[in-house]
């Protein structure tokens, strides 16, 4: 099956059992999403909140671009981070 | 108050703080040498650690990072282990009120997000496993399976008239409008009583289902009289409220407008709120967050004023630290220092004051300064058993094994 890979920041480490990059099926981000939480229970909601929007000092990239609508293609074989944001301090 | 009982053989104060939550354990020989542990959620926000006072005794901690939103946390092990919830605390999507009866510009159409779980409240001793917790924004969030699962109060979030009583979920609190003092009449476990900040104490007669609100009595300094003479029925801001668990037709409540005392007749539906904060010193007056009461005496409470005069500084009055009890029910009230410092500016959040349940009551209070007061004899003199922790908001006892 096609394939992204996807690479998590340390702050959610806790879920993936401290892996940092993982691969899962290509599809949109919010599918890409919740692939990662069937494997990681809990993940996509740190992440993503209950009306389906990017918590605010979360940020979702593929590759140099940061996503805004979860509805977005990820091509088999590219890359998404999922990074804390720089939230100031 | 945020624990109205606490475990039996409570050994511990938990305290929960702006980047974690840290056990302080009493030490086994009843010596004074109390031992700080390593924190738990080390670097995560802790509104709130409460154990179940009922069985097995379940911990619950409230949990929030700066980057991954809120949840819920579970130990049943006394804190050795702990496990997020299945089903954290979360809204409804906005799209399921799109045909529902709220007025076009009720937040909830726009869709409501949990910042942060605030409070957790164990539920009747009837129904164990049952679990509330309030959340900013304003929500009211049901356990059935002892915080695994979490669901909204359908009676509560759903009800039209919320977005009246909490300013349609506008942030006025600082850190954002809380549901808090969540707690279930000990003696009828159809009555809950909530409190939110702003919007007044409310109750339900039916698990929850209907609402009404209950702040005849209290003031309400910061809006404008009524042309008529009337009182407003919600908009108040009760910072801590308490349903005695001894006496639970008698509630203690600390108002951002006073310290109240409410006294319901048997079998009435209107009770008025009376402002034993009359009877503090007039230097002192009466605002302050925590409402600590006696677990069996139902005349006896704490309280820890602070200045609510000019810009609200919320510090100790005067920069002179002080507790303030009553035992006679807020007729009089007696002034509790020492061991404190003479000269402190900090603030005890309403979450941040505990009693551990022994005889003699010990209790504890945490300061946004990071300091752990602690008395041994009900008040009369204080010690300090932990300095220069992070923000301290949450205090509660602990029967660690």
């Amino acid at each position: 099956m096609p394939s992204v890979r996807v690479r998590v920041a340390a702050l959610l480490h806790s879920y993936t059992g401290g892996a940092a990059v993982i691969e899962v099926e290509s599809g949109t981000a919010a599918e890409v999403m919740a692939a990662l939480d069937r494997r990681f229970p809990g993940l996509a909601f740190r992440v993503i909140d209950e009306q389906g929007q990017v918590r605010p000092h979360m940020k979702i990239f593929l590759g140099e671009e940061m996503l805004r609508d979860l509805r977005t293609p990820v091509p088999p074989g590219s890359e998404i981070f999922i990074v804390g944001s720089l939230s100031g301090g | 108050m945020t624990q109205p009982i606490a475990p039996a053989g409570a050994n511990a104060w938990i305290l929960g703080t702006r980047k974690g939550a840290w056990p302080l354990r009493r030490p086994a020989d009843g010596g004074k040498d109390w031992r700080l542990e390593e924190p738990w959620f080390f670097g995560c926000q802790v509104h709130h650690l409460v154990q179940d006072p009922r069985g097995a005794g379940t911990m619950l901690a409230a949990v929030r990072t700066g980057h991954l939103g809120p949840t819920v946390y579970r130990s049943t092990d006394g804190g050795r282990n702990w496990k997020e919830a299945g089903r954290p605390p979360a809204f409804r999507k906005k799209e399921e009120y799109a045909s529902s009866s709220l007025a076009a510009d009720d937040q909830r159409r726009q869709g409501l997000t949990v910042d942060h779980v605030f409070f957790l409240s164990p539920g009747h001793a009837s129904q164990p496993g049952v679990w509330y917790a309030g959340t900013s924004p304003v929500g009211l969030f049901k356990s059935e399976d002892d915080g695994v699962t979490w669901s909204g109060v359908p009676g509560f979030n759903d009800c039209a008239a919320l977005a009246q009583w909490c300013y349609n979920f506008a942030p006025g609190t600082p850190e954002g409008p809380k549901c808090h003092s969540v707690q279930v009449d000990p003696a009828n476990p159809k009555r809950i009583m909530l409190a939110l900040s702003g919007g007044g104490v409310f109750l339900s007669e039916d698990q929850g289902a209907s609402w009404r609100p209950v702040n005849g009595g209290v003031a309400m300094d910061f809006a404008p009289p009524r042309e008529d003479g009337s009182e407003y029925e919600f908009g108040h801001d009760p910072h801590d409220v308490v349903i005695h668990p001894a006496n639970p037709r008698c509630w203690y409540h600390q108002n951002h407008c006073g310290i109240y005392r409410l006294d319901w007749k048997h079998g009435a539906r209107e009770a008025r709120w009376r402002r034993i904060g009359d009877n503090m010193p007039k230097d002192v007056g009466d605002i302050g967050f925590p409402m600590t009461c006696h677990p069996k005496d139902d005349k006896a409470c704490w309280v820890v004023p602070m200045d609510g005069g000019t810009v609200w500084p919320r510090t100790s009055v005067a920069g002179k630290p002080a507790v303030y009890r009553t035992r006679d029910g807020g007729e009089s009230w007696q002034r509790l220092d020492r061991g404190l410092p003479p000269r402190a500016w900090y603030t005890v959040l309403r979450q941040a004051m505990a009693h551990d349940g022994g005889e003699p009551l010990g209790l504890a209070f945490g300061t946004t300064s990071g300091d752990l007061w602690w008395s041994g004899d009900e008040g009369d003199s204080w010690s300090n058993l932990a300095r220069a922790l992070p923000r301290i908001t949450s205090v509660t006892a602990a029967r660690l094994g």
